[in-house]
């Protein structure tokens, strides 16, 4: 257990880290309240919407499970990666058909139009 | 390895062959508008059929009772019976739904080739001998068919259906996993053979126990048994009726072939301790679904609960275990696949409310108006019901004689006693369309849908044979149980 | 102290994780506003995560912060941030059913913590070399993963891209207008 001991440390500086500067900001800052600064994005994106007042449309969640679909295929890209020289040809047949089915995938979704935001 | 990868996908070539089926479908049905209807159906048709001769090719070609893709995989006779079933299951599904889609103006491209990939996944698992292959598998076939269920999306019910299928399928799907997680851990394999040898030696330790209940669970909701049926009457009363028909057959049937391959082959050891459970479940979804559907007046509720208490009766052949055991559950799902596809056929044909549903009282008379249609829905009826000149009179027997034989007689008691219950609620149907005079203009019609009538025939011919001649069927089940022995770890 | 420390990492860690997994999902279903729920969910992921270091399954602690701290939790949070959230209103209802959902739970739970108890001890079971030695070669955990995972689960892993494959499908059919009824919606504006 003992190689973990810098990722301890690394964990522990990177929690550290956001917490002290808040503190450290919130010691030497003025405070003065503003709605502008309550806003979940301050120099972003406008709100759409109230939550639990208004419904919102799927597409938010729709682009999200995209997401996540490809999130998980990046996932199975890593041990093949490393295993890559050792699975020799058959490793890389076998990746590209993979890919191939999610590349249907993609076809479909972008013919379908599900990447246009209508 | 290129000579052993040559042999793996020889024997994988149907589901190779259904999934470039379901890919084409997909992607052809996008384009022109998406409402291709006839030859979209026909496409699919197609494909299930070339996936046909691929698995006759895929028997004759790989070696019997070898194992695949390392030890994931077999083509043993009990996996090609339900590959056979879960195939007439998907070509009797795009029939069934091709004048339903049109009349409801849906898209029928997603819709085919979600069918024929749940169809991928059932015949997945049938050939699974490791526990990962199965699952991933079971997921290929619960997802797309969440999806089915809530497709007529401008229908609040159905919407409801996909919604409530969709979050407890996940859940049951995660008590599944878990158990499969502690058998795992206590045995150290996912691979049933491996499973069964090491449970030999291995201590009953409550972990064990544990994982083989929470197996055990998982499978009895896929199977929609009391009292994990819950979702059932609502997911089939929502979803659109073809997708109902599908539901309430294919993945059932998957769902036995797994729970016989899995606790009659790797969990065989734990016998005594499961068999109590199973058997309690299959008493109470005998009675439950019966007593329950008596009191339903939506025709596709009243199914749904005929479908729970159909699942109780085809338990009794698990519990029995025995070769004649899982024989006669495979001969009561053929039965069972082809009398509820033709009942579900002509709920279709019959449709008259649209999406609402139709009450038992909207058949009122229609043995005058349409003698015909009315004696095709007594006929499934009666096999339902399991009525002597009919298939579903000699699945009953089957299952039934094989529970005797192993000694649970107080469970065919119970069989017995709820079967003569349930034909009160089958032959409500029939008294309406028979005894009843309808109103002038009202009830139900059968509607135009020369689709949907060749699969209620196809159907027909299948009770009809069977009942006044099951021994070739008999026997193609009873040769698979018997090698069942050999080929099943 | 130092040493102390080194000695007793496992199970300082193992306790440290398990305590935050728990507290994580209790503070989901605690907590009023949304966006704390969320972050004691992402508070559970990490912490499972970090179980998962313990067992000596380091890919798959990557991919339980890659997918579920990253992708799933980008999921809940999109959707959070673009609109207000407020804390949710405090409600109280009586579900009828409610007490055979707490009865059938609480079993569950039960078994499980029995189950738990009873289990022989896989922490002193998971043997790093042994896991890691895949034909006579030791190897990191991400290479094992992938020996096993594209040699003997090669069928598993492909019918893995159907069922994602159905999936982004699914949510597709389900969250996207058809064209037919896009247009009827424009002709009606």
């Amino acid at each position: 257990m003992a190689e973990y001991i810098p990722i301890l440390v690394f964990t522990a500086v990177a929690f550290s880290f956001p917490i002290i500067t808040i503190l450290i900001s919130k010691a030497i800052r003025a405070g003065r309240f503003d709605p502008v600064k309550a806003e979940p994005y301050e120099c972003g994106i406008v709100p759409a919407s109230e939550a639990f007042d208004t419904r919102f449309s799927i597409r938010y969640y729709l682009i999200a499970v995209l997401f996540v679909v490809f999130d998980v295929e990046t996932v199975f890209l890593y041990p093949w990666a490393v295993m890559f020289k050792k699975l020799e040809l058959f490793g890389f047949i076998e990746m590209l058909v993979f890919l191939g089915i999610l590349v249907a995938a993609y076809i479909y979704a972008w013919r379908r139009g599900a990447l246009k935001w209508v | 390895m290129n000579m052993d990868l040559r042999a793996d996908l020889l024997a994988l070539l149907p589901e190779l062959t259904l999934t470039a089926g379901a890919l084409v479908v997909l992607l052809a049905g996008v384009g022109g508008g998406g409402r291709r209807h006839g030859g979209l159906a026909v496409t699919a048709l197609a494909s299930v059929g070339l996936t046909a001769i691929a698995l006759k090719i895929a028997v004759d070609v790989s070696e019997a009772g070898r194992l695949f893709f390392s030890g994931m995989f077999v083509l043993d006779p009990f996996a090609v019976f339900f590959k056979v079933l879960f195939l007439l299951t998907a070509a009797l599904a795009p029939l069934l739904s091709r004048d339903y889609l049109e009349r409801h103006d849906y898209r029928p491209g997603e819709y085919h080739s979600l069918v024929l990939f749940a169809t991928v996944g059932m015949m997945v698992m049938a050939s699974g001998t490791n526990l990962a292959s199965i699952y991933v598998g079971l997921e290929l076939m619960a997802l797309s068919t969440y999806v089915l269920a809530g497709y007529f999306r401008r229908e609040v019910k159905s919407h409801e259906a996909a919604s409530k299928y969709f979050v407890l399928g996940a859940l049951s799907s995660g008590v599944l996993v878990y158990g499969l997680s502690l058998l795992f851990g206590e045995l150290g394999s996912l691979d049933l053979a491996a499973m069964a040898a090491a449970l030999g030696g291995a201590e009953r330790t409550p972990t064990l126990l544990t994982g083989m209940a929470l197996l055990a669970c998982g499978f009895l909701f896929k199977v929609a048994a009391v009292p994990f049926h819950m979702w059932t009457p609502d997911v089939y009363e929502g979803a659109p009726t073809p997708i109902t028909a599908f539901l309430s057959v294919g993945p059932k049937a998957a769902a036995f072939a797994i729970f016989l391959r899995v606790f009659l082959g790797g969990l065989e050891g734990l016998t005594p301790y499961w068999v109590w459970l199973v058997g309690g479940s299959a008493a109470l979804t005998m009675i439950w679904g019966n007593l329950a559907a008596l009191t339903q007046d939506n025709v596709k509720r009243m199914l749904a609960y005929s479908s729970i208490a159909h699942a109780g009766y085809a338990l009794l052949g698990l519990l029995a275990g025995s070769e004649l055991g899982v024989q006669s559950v495979l001969f009561y799902m053929l039965v069972y696949l082809v009398s509820n596809l033709g009942a579900f056929g002509f709920v279709i044909l019959l449709e008259s409310r649209g999406y609402a549903g139709e009450t038992v009282a909207d058949y009122a008379g229609l043995a005058r108006r349409q003698p015909l249609a009315a004696f095709g829905m007594l006929v499934f009826l009666l096999s339902l019901g399991g009525i002597p000149p009919t298939a579903g009179f000699m699945g009953k027997l089957y299952v039934f004689a094989a529970a005797v034989n192993a000694g649970f007689v107080w469970l065919v008691v119970v069989a017995v006693v709820m079967s003569a219950v349930s034909l009160y609620y089958y032959l409500r149907i029939a008294m309406q369309m028979y005894l009843r005079e309808g109103q002038e203009g009202e009830g139900a019609e059968v509607l135009a849908a020369p689709w949907t009538a060749r699969a209620i025939g196809v159907c027909g011919v299948f009770v009809g044979i069977i009942g006044v001649y099951p021994a070739p069927f008999a026997a193609a089940a009873r040769t698979t149980a018997a090698l069942i022995g050999v080929t099943l770890p | 102290m130092l040493d102390w420390l080194v000695a007793h990492v496992v199970p300082i860690v193992f306790y440290t994780a398990a305590v935050l997994v728990v507290a994580g999902a209790i503070g989901v279903i605690w907590f009023r506003n949304p966006i704390h729920a969320a972050l004691s969910l992402l508070a559970t992921f990490l912490a499972v995560a970090g179980l998962f270091v313990l067992q000596h399954a380091e890919f798959i602690a990557a991919v339980q912060i890659v997918v579920y701290a990253g992708g799933v939790m980008v999921l809940f949070l999109f959707v959070m941030m673009l609109v207000n959230v407020r804390t949710l209103p405090r409600e109280y209802q009586y579900v009828r059913s409610l007490l055979p959902a707490a009865v059938v739970t609480g079993g569950f739970l039960a078994a499980v913590v029995a189950a738990g108890l009873f289990a022989r001890s896989y922490l002193a079971a998971a043997d790093p070399a042994a896991l890691t030695a895949v034909e006579g070669q030791t190897m990191g955990n991400t290479e094992a993963v992938g020996w096993v995972l594209y040699r003997d689960f090669l069928l598993p892993f492909e019918v893995v891209s159907l069922v994602l494959l159905v999936a982004m499908l699914g949510a597709i059919v389900m969250g996207r207008k058809d064209r037919r009824e896009e247009d009827a919606g424009e002709e009606a504006r």
